[in-house]
């Protein structure tokens, strides 16, 4: 792939000038959430689609950033936008630490242990009232009241992971992520240390994650445990968010964002509206229908088998004219 | 002191002893024969030397440095390269891939990575297959993308173990060159073999065990010829 092209430079022109062509703010915060998750897809992405290991938890660090930045309020009383600063870096030595314990363990042992980390994160949260407010959560003024600085804050983020991961992949690291991925064994007699470079993958993975939640927290001016730490509505949907994109792809999570982000939205507004009330509930239902089919018809994700898809649009379209000359 | 030694090495899994007492040394530029029955111990030996299994007692010396204990990535950091038995292709990366990202081992430039790949690939004959990715390869080219993955990470001493296994005869007559040119651009080799005309034409000495000790020791002839290793492999009579 060249390192500029035009397809890339016209998402990045249409993200850009989306605000000022859409004057909507309900579809300017739809952005600003499907870019956030663009942040999120793509550093779960380095490290379960790059590096292979597939983490339950990223939570964790979204949660701890987002609290890294509500406590530079309730607790330093500083302004949350140090959270910008402090939450990523945070964030990093948690995931450094998680590591260092969960990485003892290969594949699905490793997942199962990202889970029970996760929760013992919310539930830390929840309970230790003193320091995170439990379940009132925290609640700060936002900044601005207009959602064009958040948008291109949140554009920005997403800009800065895609290239740094884009550059990662393409550089030694990358190598060695794909190495272990594809056989541990072999990746250390190659010379590669495994832990270290599994580590690594985690720690600009946690940092990304942690730099979302505290943008999370900047935008939403509220957070508490069940949200932030959640594994339904955050570790869930960041696997989602890369396996319908397509994991091992720099493009797949944030396509996968805007399409997870999308169709939440849709499901949640009852179809903006138009729709009962209880199809509102229906959205978990067809988040599952929609990764089953993937992961049978598109195991890839869409970017992954995006000449897949091509192929069959092709196919289609001679049969349809086929049938019309008929 | 010699290129590389094994004092005394032992291997216990739980009561079984797999390696027993062994004690064999390398010199700097042979090529050195591990040969023996199935099950008689072999690949264990090349697990214990590159780390993949802790040692139960006794020691391995490479350079006059002791490397017990060692991880694997770093025993192969200090110069000693090895092949799978079963090999191990990076199945979804492509033949070149999979070889630059061995020859990161000793350094951190892409450009000189890439480099030093497609000088091993040329090498190994496999520069023409650059593009395909490792898991739609043949077993004879999986093996010489193995041989191409240690000989990138700039090994002094290489371990193959079985790598004509598997071959036709045609391809094992280029094994045999591959090894024969490998050894003289001044890389020490120790290779376990089955197939007996390989191993009896290429190595310089050779090391038979069974049940993980030693049976017999010598140049080819000398181990061909030896009773205890005819016992070994087609019984007493």
């Amino acid at each position: 792939m060249k390192s500029i092209n035009w397809p890339t430079i016209l998402v990045i022109a249409v993200l850009a000038l989306f605000p000022a062509v859409v004057p909507s703010d309900y579809y300017r915060h739809i952005f600003i959430i499907a870019l956030m998750w663009v942040v999120i897809g793509s550093a779960w992405n380095l490290l379960a689609g790059y590096t292979g290991q597939v983490s339950f938890g990223h939570a964790i660090f979204f949660g701890t950033g987002a609290y890294t930045a509500g406590l530079c309020v309730t607790k330093l009383e500083i302004s949350a936008w140090w959270g910008m600063l402090l939450g990523g870096p945070v964030a990093l030595v948690v995931g450094l630490l998680i590591g260092w314990i969960c990485f003892r363990l290969r594949g699905p042992y490793f997942a199962l242990a990202t889970i029970a980390v996760g929760e013992i994160f919310r539930l830390i949260a929840t309970v230790w009232r003193d320091f995170t407010e439990g379940m009132e959560g925290i609640l700060i003024i936002q900044t601005f009241r207009s959602k064009i600085p958040y948008y291109y804050l949140a554009l920005f983020l997403a800009a800065l992971c895609i290239t740094v991961i884009y550059l990662v992949t393409r550089s030694k690291w990358g190598f060695y992520f794909v190495a272990i991925r594809e056989d541990q064994d072999a990746a250390e007699s190659m010379g590669i240390s495994a832990f270290r470079y599994k580590s690594l993958s985690l720690m600009i993975s946690s940092f990304f994650t942690g730099l979302a939640g505290a943008f999370y927290m900047n935008y939403m001016g509220f957070i508490d445990p069940q949200v932030v730490f959640s594994l339904h509505y955050i570790s869930i949907m960041a696997i989602l968010v890369g396996i319908i994109g397509g994991v091992g792809t720099i493009w797949g999570p944030p396509v996968g964002a805007f399409i997870m982000v999308l169709l939440q939205e849709t499901f949640r507004s009852s179809f903006f509206g138009l729709l009962p009330k209880w199809i509102s509930e229906a959205h978990i239902l067809v988040f599952g229908l929609l990764v089953i089919f993937v992961i049978r018809y598109m195991a890839n994700g869409i970017i992954g088998d995006w000449s897949k898809i091509q192929r069959l649009w092709s196919k289609d379209r001679e049969l349809l004219s086929a049938s019309g000359r008929n | 002191m010699a290129f590389f030694e094994t004092q005394r090495l032992t291997k216990a899994f739980g009561g079984l002893i797999a390696v027993s007492d062994l004690s064999f040394k390398v010199e700097k530029g042979e090529i050195f024969g591990l040969i023996g029955p199935n099950g008689s111990g072999k690949t264990t030996v090349f697990n214990l030397i590159n780390g993949y299994y802790p040692i139960t007692s006794g020691s391995i010396l490479f350079e006059g440095a002791k490397l017990n204990g060692l991880p694997t990535w770093k025993i192969c950091k200090l110069g000693i390269g090895r092949t799978f038995q079963i090999v191990k292709p990076l199945r979804r990366m492509t033949v070149l891939e999979n070889v630059i990202a061995s020859a990161f081992n000793h350094t951190s430039h892409m450009a000189e990575a890439r480099e030093k790949a497609l000088e091993v690939m040329k090498f190994c004959e496999l520069d023409r297959k650059g593009d395909y990715p490792a898991k739609g390869l043949t077993i004879g080219d999986r093996k010489r993308l193995e041989i191409a993955r240690a000989l990138a990470t700039g090994p002094k001493l290489l371990l193959l173990d079985e790598t004509m296994a598997g071959l036709t005869p045609q391809e094992q007559l280029q094994g045999v060159e591959l090894i024969r040119k490998i050894r003289d651009t001044g890389i020490t080799i120790v290779i376990v073999e089955h197939i007996m005309h390989v191993i009896m034409n290429i190595c310089d000495r050779i090391l038979c065990i069974n049940y993980g000790q030693e049976i017999a020791k010598g140049t080819p002839v000398e181990v061909a010829n030896n009773k205890a290793v005819i016992e070994a492999y087609l019984g007493k009579e």
